[in-house]
């Protein structure tokens, strides 16, 4: 127990955070992300640094004091600005990297349709799963040959020329550029597009 | 008994006359005048303010007040805005509902603020008060869009539905659709916290056509800039309204289309939304400018020279909150265009970037204090700050009844001098008699609590930070700050001494947060122990605090005071005095 032998700096310190706070804003900021790295580095310290969590803490206080450098441990709370003001900064500079690119989902048989955003997937497998969870389905085997095997459900998509594709014949970026929609087949309409039944 | 009723009127006169009384003060004041005058008074109050959940209960208050229709009540302390309130501490609504539900069968009106609201309240409510007309959830969590269904689904006669800064589970868009048909009196929505998810466009568009008294309606970000003149065509009549994203392609039809809707709105006067703004838009509002009394830009990532041309067109702007983006030359544009601005809020950009990423400095509001006569009301978040700009600012301003500076580094000195900023703070209490809420930043001594507790006589709010250097800071804001109700502290080196020698005080007041200072726990225990009509909460997420030294300072402190005594609902990290320990050792 720490807290005996000291006068209890820890009431008063500077940290990342109270245990059970989310650390997402801390990790979106650039200054933060080196704070970390600070810490991580015993050679820092010209105090003895023993391998707790205390001094490591206090160690790196000092070192905030020391240096006058750019990164420094971030108080929560402060500056006193509400969390959604704080989500609303970032997204301007990134706009262009994570437009999202909605798609409308229909599963035939389905009451109704779904609508995902391709860019929230980095590939096929879990744009796959995902489909797979939405609609309680599985998708069976891909292979480039024969197209789906092993199940009565096959994804396709409308392309940009109003053609119905199979999805997972061309690469990632290329499809979720120019996909409109995606359908989930069943059944005899499948057999067409490849499916091995 | 004869001779008394030369002098006392019949209950009914006296009712009427009360009903003239509207502010909770006042009320408050005819209660007290004699016996035959808190009773009629209790029977007729309709509205009633509860400032802390805790100070009292929902069956003391339906005792004495039983012909209620309309509730405001506000639940976690301020600095709960910042996290600094862990979760599950409290200030659930349920309780409230439950018992007024039983009560109050006619109420109409609830507005909370910072409380945990979950769906089972909602659909509480709107299963019991079949009159019920208004609903504001200020900063509220809790609950979801299947809340908010069940309001829509069975309140006939709601006219507000205000959502401001709540975090909502956004399960679905679809609960806009739960507004029957032949629901008609929407006066007010705010849905601007609901989260990316699409509120169903369609069934929002046909609410707003067959609601001729709406005359708020605030979107969320969802809403594309391209549905805007559809809305807009369906209410011209809108005094406020707030958009979504303010963005989208370029494209001529769709800017003449937006601009000719809003020409059309000749009763707008307060604009918000504007996230995510393609600056080209932006004059798409200019035929509505000139009659703006409030615009609030604080999500709007545009430069300075946007933002020039746009408040240069709006003379009657009020109240303006913005991004640090502005700089100093917006602000000094805004100075000389807005000649009745009252209230200014610039929050930052980069909170978080150690170096200044625009150039906003104390100039900037040195300037607005200079140009704008009407300025009352101030929050300020900047990088820099120098004692003259603040006696400047102090000097031309002694109407300023609002000031709040949060100057991002902590222990910021005055740039100039490299001094404290006591002097600067000091003129602002000194010049600004009619103060009533201050927020202190940067490098600050006891010196500048002595001149708070020697000066502001009608300060009732006092936010601090990383400041004062002993007990003697807070013994002055205590014994001299006559009109304190609410005193927040963070970080600074105030223990036991002055606390324990101003309890008294702390009934005065209704609240006392402190965190991160040097109060022990003992203290802690010695006050609950002496002051009954105190809650002193001590939360500690770390351990028990009796699990340490009762020397040990404790991590954050609430008191309050309360004639309901201790809570019942308290999470396993707060601590607090009960009867067996009022006499029992630690």
């Amino acid at each position: 127990m720490a807290y005996e032998k000291d006068l209890n700096l820890e009431a008063t310190e500077l940290r990342l955070g109270l245990p059970g706070t989310s650390e997402e804003s801390a990790e979106k900021q650039t200054s933060a992300t080196l704070r970390s790295n600070k810490r991580a580095l015993p050679d820092m310290n010209e105090g003895s640094v023993s391998g707790d969590n205390h001094s490591n803490v206090a160690a790196a206080k000092k070192c905030d004091q020391e240096t006058a450098s750019p990164t420094k441990a971030q108080v929560v709370g402060w500056p006193p600005i509400r969390s959604y003001r704080k989500n609303c900064l970032q997204p301007k500079k990134t706009e262009a990297e994570t437009a999202r690119i909605y798609v409308k989902v229909s599963m035939d048989g389905a009451p109704y349709l779904r609508k995902i955003d391709l860019k929230g997937y980095k590939g096929y497998p879990e744009l796959l799963k995902a489909l797979e969870d939405m609609f309680k389905f599985k998708v069976g085997e891909y292979s480039e040959r024969e197209g789906y095997n092993g199940s009565e459900f096959v994804p396709t998509y409308e392309d940009k020329d109003g053609d119905w594709m199979l999805v997972g014949d061309v690469p990632w970026e290329m499809f979720t550029n120019s996909c409109k929609r995606l359908r989930i087949m069943k059944g005899s309409e499948a057999r067409g597009l490849g499916c091995v039944v | 008994m004869q001779k008394k009723m030369a002098y006392s009127f019949p209950d009914e006169v006296l009712e009427h006359v009360f009903s003239f009384i509207k502010s909770h003060k006042d009320r408050n004041a005819v209660s007290l005048v004699c016996k035959s005058w808190y009773e009629i008074e209790s029977w007729c109050r309709r509205k009633i303010f509860v400032g802390n959940c805790y100070a009292v209960s929902p069956r003391m208050v339906i005792k004495r007040f039983p012909e209620v229709r309309s509730v405001e009540v506000k639940g976690k302390p301020h600095f709960a805005d910042f996290n600094l309130v862990p979760d599950g501490w409290g200030g659930n609504i349920l309780p409230w509902i439950k018992e007024m539900a039983g009560a109050y069968p006619w109420l109409e009106e609830i507005r909370l603020k910072r409380m945990v609201v979950t769906d089972e309240s909602l659909e509480l409510i709107a299963k019991s008060f079949k009159n019920f007309k208004v609903l504001v959830l200020s900063s509220c969590e809790g609950f979801s869009t299947d809340g908010l269904a069940a309001i829509a689904a069975s309140c006939k006669n709601l006219k507000e539905l205000d959502l401001r800064e709540s975090e909502v589970d956004d399960l679905s868009g679809h609960w806009l659709i739960h507004f029957p048909e032949t629901y008609t009196s929407l006066v007010s929505l705010n849905i601007s916290c609901l989260g990316s998810d699409e509120v169903s466009f369609s069934a929002l568009e046909r609410l707003v056509g067959r609601c001729p008294n709406l005359r708020t309606l605030r979107l969320n970000r969802a809403v594309p800039l391209d549905k805007i003149a559809s809305i807009l065509h369906r209410a011209p009549q809108l005094v406020e309204f707030g958009t979504g994203a303010y963005a989208a392609e370029l494209r001529p039809d769709v800017f003449s289309n937006l601009a000719g809707a809003f020409s059309n709105c000749k009763e707008l006067r307060s604009l918000s939304g504007f996230w995510d703004v393609v600056p080209a838009y932006l004059p798409a509002i200019y035929s509505v400018c000139s009659r703006l009394t409030t615009l609030n830009l604080s999500y709007a990532t545009i430069q300075s020279r946007d933002l020039i041309k746009l408040v240069s067109h709006c003379p009657s702007l009020q109240r303006l909150l913005v991004l640090d983006y502005i700089e100093d030359s917006g602000l000094e544009a805004l100075a000389s265009s807005c000649k009745d601005l009252q209230e200014l809020r610039v929050f930052p950009s980069d909170p978080f970037g150690v170096e200044p990423n625009v150039s906003l400095t104390e100039q900037g509001l040195v300037a607005v204090s200079l140009g704008c006569p009407k300025l009352q009301s101030v929050l300020y978040f900047c990088r820099r700050m120098s004692n003259v700009a603040l006696v400047t600012i102090a000097q031309n301003r002694p109407n300023l009844t609002h000031f709040r500076l949060c100057i991002i580094e902590p222990k910021t000195a005055d740039y100039l001098t490299l001094e404290s900023l006591d002097v600067g703070f000091g003129a602002i209490v000194e010049h600004c008699k009619d103060l009533r809420r201050l927020s202190l930043s940067g490098l600050l001594t006891d010196r500048v609590f002595e001149y708070i507790g020697t000066y502001a006589k009608k300060l009732e709010m006092l936010s601090v930070a990383f400041a004062g250097d002993s007990d003697l800071g807070l013994h002055h804001v205590l014994s001299g700050c006559e009109s304190l109700r609410k005193l927040e502290i963070r970080d600074c080196p105030f223990g036991d001494k002055a606390l324990l020698a101003n309890a008294g005080k702390l009934e005065t007041m209704r609240s006392l947060w402190m965190s991160s200072c040097s109060v022990s726990f003992g203290a802690c225990k010695l006050l609950g122990q002496k002051m009954p009509r105190l809650n002193v909460e001590v939360i500690d997420e770390r351990a028990p605090p009796d699990s340490r030294p009762e020397r040990c300072p404790v991590e954050k402190l609430y008191i309050y005071r309360s004639v309901a005594g201790p809570r019942f609902d308290m999470p396993p990290f707060v601590w607090m005095k009960d009867e067996d320990s009022a006499l029992g050792l630690s």
